[in-house]
């Protein structure tokens, strides 16, 4: 790893300030990513801001028909959620299946969606339940917040704060995880509101990372069952290939994952 | 440079070190705590996870300065003198180690892991809890037999306390 500053900010505005000016330093959250690419040397901040002590940035509170999971919250803390296990089973368990207990120990959510790695999973929680997320600046729905590979709408020196999650009527994840690392070869979130509308939206599988899938959500608004995304499939040409498993593969992969998230919601 | 202090095996301990200094360097090449292993660079194997207030974490996944005001538990702070942590006597009991290379990692998250569950520890849910920790010895089936043995004991023992 290269040499780098350590600073600690004991707030959002401090840790706004030190980024402020200093296209060089980066956000250190939970470091379950930040960290392996320095040791890697694929990034190599001159500084690095850490957030992970600032209390005000952790916690899950629910405010009228949404939850409010702050920015630091550590994904092991929203897969033991009492009240995200009730009214976003999806969402608790999504959190519970990323990585391995040590990496979910310090991962965060604000760190994970602020990556938007195409094989992380909170990206497809976050579009299909419709989140809002919100900044040190502003607040950026989760439609327009993920940008393609690794990239958000975030400025350099904006800090994700919390994202604002609607309670659906059901919810559910189904992840076929890549059996050496636990990320996602494909992941499918699906939501239902109470008004009717659905969203489903598919990680680990674009090659432009997370996307919806507007034929499942019309074919589940009519007909919530897994017989009625099984014979839908979404084009491999916008997928990844790799060594891990062509785009024809991944293709079948996000529809078989989409019948058993409906099953489970 | 900077100064860190933090609370191992129950010992105030301060050192200098740089903003890059990972916990496991500053553990191993700081304090002479070689228990705690290094067996990659992608914070994928767990060879190195000790306790940072109580939760298990990768410790070449967290920089020495995050953790200054903590406290850690290391492979080296789990035996009473002689007398072995339940963990680690179960590991010795069913042959849960061949090279051992994997073992300080393996019994500080089967630690984490009995305390998160306490008793109701059943096979599947120790096979998914190791994840985080490879071995490439055992086929972990006796490290799963070792983790089963020490939480049906520690929970029996605590029952007893607790009446
Ligand atoms: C072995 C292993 C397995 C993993 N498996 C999975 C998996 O199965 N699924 C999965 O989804 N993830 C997985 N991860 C990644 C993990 O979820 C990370 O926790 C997450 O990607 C990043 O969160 P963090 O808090 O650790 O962020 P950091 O590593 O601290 O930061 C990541 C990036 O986000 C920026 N950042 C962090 N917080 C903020 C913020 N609040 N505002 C703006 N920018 C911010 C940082 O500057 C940095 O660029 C795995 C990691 C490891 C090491
Ligand atoms: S040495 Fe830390 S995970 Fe391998």
């Amino acid at each position: 790893m290269y040499a780098t500053n350590y600073h600690r900010a004991g707030s959002v505005d401090e840790a706004a300030g030190l980024l402020a000016g200093n296209d060089e330093a980066k956000v250190l959250a939970g470091g379950q990513t930040l960290i392996p690419t320095m040791k890697q040397r694929l990034a190599a901040p001159t500084d690095v801001v850490d957030i992970s002590r600032i209390e005000a940035l952790r916690g899950i509170e629910k405010s009228g028909d949404a939850y409010v999971i702050k920015a630091g919250t550590r994904h092991a803390d929203v897969a033991g959620d009492a009240g995200l296990k009730a009214d976003i089973p999806g969402l608790a368990a999504l959190a519970g299946k990323i990585g391995d207990p040590h990496v979910r120990h310090r991962g965060t959510i604000g760190g994970s969606i602020a990556n938007n790695d195409p094989a992380a999973d909170y990206p497809a929680g976050m579009l299909a339940l419709g989140a809002t997320i919100v900044t040190n600046k502003r607040e950026i729905a989760a439609d327009e917040f993920f940008a393609g590979l690794f990239e958000t709408a975030l400025e350099e020196d904006e800090i994700v704060t919390a994202v604002r999650v609607p309670v659906p009527a059901k919810s559910a994840y189904s992840k076929f995880p890549n059996p050496a690392s636990r990320y996602a070869m494909a992941g499918v979130f699906v939501a239902k509101f109470a008004d009717g509308s659905v969203r489903v939206a598919a990680t680990g599988a674009g090659a432009d990372g997370v996307f919806r899938i507007p034929e499942m959500e019309s074919a589940l608004a009519s007909n919530w069952s897994p017989e009625a995304v099984a014979g839908i499939a979404v084009d491999a040409s916008g997928l990844l290939g790799d060594i891990h498993g062509s785009a024809e593969y991944r293709a079948n992969l996000v529809t078989v994952m989409a019948k058993r998230a409906v099953a489970a919601a | 440079m900077a100064t860190v202090s933090m609370t191992v095996n129950g010992k105030t301990v301060t050192g200098e070190i740089e903003g890059r200094t990972l916990l496991s360097h500053f553990l191993r090449e700081g304090l002479g705590l070689t228990g705690t292993h290094i067996g990659c660079d992608t914070s994928q194997c767990g060879a190195c996870v000790v306790h940072v207030d109580g939760k298990a974490v990768k410790s070449c996944t967290m920089l020495a300065a995050q953790a200054d005001g903590c406290t850690v538990t290391t492979i080296e702070g789990l035996a009473r003198g002689d007398q072995l942590h339940p963990v680690q006597a179960a590991f010795r009991e069913h042959h849960g180690l061949q090279c051992g290379f994997c073992t300080p990692g393996m019994i500080m998250a089967a630690v984490d892991m009995i305390e998160r569950h306490g008793g109701k520890l059943d096979e599947a849910t120790i096979r998914h809890e190791l994840e985080g920790n490879i071995c490439r010895c055992t086929g972990y089936h006796n490290i799963v037999k070792a983790i089963k043995a020490a939480a049906d004991e520690m929970s029996g023992s605590v029952a007893t306390a607790a009446e």
